[in-house]
This record gives structure tokens, C-alpha cells and sequence, in this order.
């Protein structure tokens, strides 16, 4: 199984009924792909969309809906549009209850730093620094490693999007919580084990008691 | 409120103007009041928008053309053109948290001096801003902002300029349509007074300056 795969199918794990979610770009907007059955969500788009669904056929694009990378999208039969400052206040307001991101490096205190790479990657941060700091719930989805480096780090190097630790970091060998403030090893991907992830981890990283299985949820339902 | 056509908009627009446009990565960007600035080449203007969408997309024709000296926004990733130019020297970039720029846009067009927020606490986005403890939380002091112009991309208006939007296309419209002393709108459709119903206008007439004809 791809890594962003495995990825994606454990985040929608999260996932629970009547749930507001944010997916960012990347591999966040996978877990849209594999929302468990019975469970329905409201995906929310930055741009001013909750309900978003998923890309339209051919030829039934419309220039106006969009996600908040611009490309076109569907809008499942309740969607709701609005303003900006109606999404942002959705986002700090304490409304949305989940956000996936993506991440350059998370650290041991599970800070993230996702929005620039100084003198090579100046994006800008867009929404990201309201979501990290707002949302009830934040999610990092991040592969392990880049060319072999760990990207779970002692400290960030990067900018950082947020001094708000995030709530949960799923890579594709991993599961990390952050209790008590110190990254903490909760589950492992199937064929991994324990020493496989503490190698592949910059950070030092607690291991818990009762180190789990990561439940990967089926393929298949979208939206 | 006046009609007039994109050209005679572009021509109130000076150099060095401070202009809102409306639009995320181009989508509700009022492209034929761009098109016509582009047109006359109305150079070192200060942009305040939610991104600088694409290389030759909506504020991304602006950027194309030159006419950009400062770019007050949240994001410019799918722009290279703007990050070429910014690396340049060319355009001044002002980075913003999304959430806190189109806050302190809505301050501007409210009446009021700013907003506190916990977003960018801790982080470049705090460098030399005031921060202020109430209840136990550290907030940072984001001003307001105002602009000369807004530029303003609509679905329906009505003869009195009366405006309503469509999907995602709403984004920043209606928060800059209170923000700036000269508002100009580019209407999908223009239609009847009275179509609109009162409960449906998302922005009343009084504060629509001018529409573009069809």
C-alpha cells in the first residue's frame, strides 16, 4: 500500500458522524476517499464551501465551485456557501471540530511547521495558522521521512505555523499522540514494529504501554 | 450609484493605488476591471487580496504585467511569477494569516481599529506587534485595513446595485465592498430592481459606487 494511502485510511478512522472537517491539499484530501460507512461528515473548503463533494464528472464543472486549491468540486445536496470571515470564524471559532494538514516537521512538544522552507519555498501560510490555532482537533498527515531524513524532529527548524501542539500525527509506519506534552508512540503500521519507528524518528519518542495495531479503514466510500 | 464601462473604471484608478479585488486563486476575481487596468497599464499599485491566483489568472495578470509594487495577501504558492518578481525586488510581500486578513478587512469596513487574535502567536507572524493578555489568553494586536478601491466581482446586481454572489465566488467580495472609499463592481448579471429579494442581498445598494455596464 502506498504511504499516502495508508495514511489517509487511518486519519478517516477519526472521522465521526456529524463531524465539521477541514482536509488540507495533499495528502489530506485523501481521507475524503475513505469515510467509513454510516458515518457523515461535513467537509468544509476555506474558500466558502461546507459540503464540499467530490470532483465533478467531465463537463459539469462550474467556474464558480471550487476547492481552496481552485479546482473544481461538487456540492453535496445541504451545502451551504459563504464569506471569508464566515470560514475563518468557523475555523478560530471553535466550530470545526477537526483539521487535517499536512507537515514539513512536527517536534517532540508536536509543533508543526508546514508553511515555508526559508530561501527555497515561500508559499505563504494562507489558512494554515488559523487552522492550527483554532480548530478543536488537529491532524498532521506527513510521511515519516524526506530522502531518508526524519521529519519528526527535537525541535523545528522551519517557521513554525503554530505554538499549539497538534492533537495527533498519523505517518505511514506510525501513529503519535502528545500527551503531556511529549511525543508519545500509540500505534504502528501493519508489518511494522516498534524499533522500526523509534529508527526512523529523530525525536526521542515515549512509547506507550499498550502500543496498537493502526486500524486502517476499507476502501471505498466517498462522500 | 453609477454605471460606467471597465475602461472608465481602470481610468479613476491612479498609480500608486491601494486596491482590494475580490477572489481566491482567481475564482470571484472581477476580471474585466483587471483586464482593463491591465490595459492601461495603471502601475505600482498596492494589492490587498486573499492570493495572486496563477500566473496569467485574474490578479496573476496584474502580477504578469508589472503593475504590482505591493502585495498584501496570504498566499502566492501557485504564483511563481510573484515569488520571481518578490525575489527581484520588485513587489513587496506582506504575508498574512488568511483568517486574520480578511478580520482585518471586515475592522476597516466596520468602524473598527483592528482585531485580537490568537493566530501567528509565537510565530514570524507576532514580529513586532503588540500582544495584549485579557482572561488568560496572549492575543496579538492585528490593525485594520483599509484600501482607495475595491474591486468587487458579483453574480447578480441589480439596477440600484444591490449585489448577491455565487458558490465560492463570495470569498472576500462582500468583506472589501465595505472597506475602501471607491467600490466598483463587475457583475455576472444585471438585473431588475426588485428580482433580488430583500433577504437574498448580501450587499446593499449604498455601498456600491459604480457597476460596469454590460
Amino acid at each position: 500500500m502506498e504511504p499516502q494511502v495508508v495514511i489517509a485510511r487511518r486519519i478517516a478512522q477519526e472521522l465521526r458522524d456529524g463531524m465539521l472537517v477541514n482536509l488540507g491539499i495533499g495528502i489530506p484530501t485523501l481521507v475524503a476517499n475513505y469515510v467509513p460507512p454510516g458515518v457523515h461528515v461535513f467537509f468544509q473548503s476555506e474558500n466558502g464551501l461546507i459540503g464540499t463533494g467530490a470532483v465533478p464528472e467531465a463537463g459539469m464543472h462550474h467556474r464558480l465551485l471550487t476547492d481552496a486549491g481552485g479546482r473544481p468540486v461538487t456540492a453535496l445536496p445541504g451545502a451551504s456557501t459563504f464569506d471569508s470571515a464566515m470560514s475563518f470564524g468557523l475555523i478560530r471559532g471553535g466550530h470545526l471540530d477537526m483539521t487535517v494538514l499536512g507537515g514539513l516537521e512536527v517536534d517532540a512538544a508536536g509543533r508543526l511547521a508546514n508553511w515555508m522552507i526559508p530561501g527555497k519555498m515561500v508559499p505563504g501560510m494562507g489558512g494554515a495558522m488559523d487552522l492550527v490555532s483554532g480548530a478543536r482537533r488537529v491532524v498532521v498527515a506527513m510521511q515519516h521521512t524526506a530522502k531518508g531524513k526524519s521529519k519528526i524532529v527535537r525541535k523545528c527548524q522551519l517557521p513554525l505555523t503554530s505554538v499549539r501542539p497538534v492533537d495527533l500525527l498519523v505517518t505511514e509506519l506510525a501513529v503519535i499522540g502528545f500527551p503531556g506534552g511529549h511525543a508519545t508512540l500509540l500505534e504502528t503500521a501493519p508489518g511494522v514494529v516498534v524499533a522500526d519507528v523509534l529508527a526512523a524518528t529523530e525525536a526521542e519518542l515515549l512509547v506507550s504501554d499498550d502500543v496498537r495495531p493502526m486500524p486502517l479503514a476499507a476502501s471505498g466510500v466517498s462522500y | 450609484m453609477k454605471t460606467i464601462s471597465a475602461e472608465q473604471a481602470a481610468a479613476l484608478i491612479p498609480d500608486g493605488a491601494s486596491v482590494m479585488i475580490g477572489g481566491f486563486m482567481g475564482v470571484g476575481t472581477p476580471e474585466r476591471i483587471v483586464d482593463a487596468l491591465v490595459a492601461r497599464r495603471t502601475g505600482g499599485l498596492t494589492v490587498i487580496a486573499n492570493d495572486t491566483a496563477a500566473p496569467g489568472v485574474g490578479i496573476g495578470k496584474l502580477v504578469r504585467a508589472g503593475l504590482v509594487r505591493r502585495a498584501v495577501v496570504s498566499h502566492i504558492g501557485l504564483n511563481p511569477e510573484t515569488q520571481q518578481q518578490m525575489i527581484a525586488g520588485k513587489i513587496d510581500v506582506d504575508l498574512v494569516p488568511q483568517g486574520t486578513l480578511i478580520e482585518r478587512i471586515r475592522a476597516g469596513g466596520y468602524g473598527l481599529g483592528g482585531i485580537l487574535t490568537t493566530t501567528g502567536i509565537g510565530t514570524v507572524v507576532e514580529t513586532g506587534k503588540q500582544t495584549l493578555v485579557i482572561d488568560g489568553r496572549t492575543l496579538l494586536v492585528e490593525v485594520a485595513l483599509r484600501a482607495d478601491f475595491a474591486l468587487v466581482s458579483a453574480f447578480l446586481a441589480d439596477y440600484l446595485g444591490n449585489l448577491t454572489y455565487a458558490l465560492t465566488a463570495r470569498n472576500f467580495n462582500p468583506i472589501i465592498a465595505t472597506a475602501a472609499d471607491v467600490v466598483i463592481v463587475d457583475a455576472d448579471n444585471i438585473v431588475p430592481t426588485g428580482v433580488i429579494s430583500p433577504d437574498h442581498i448580501v450587499t446593499p445598494a449604498p455601498l456600491v459606487d459604480y457597476v460596469i455596464a454590460h
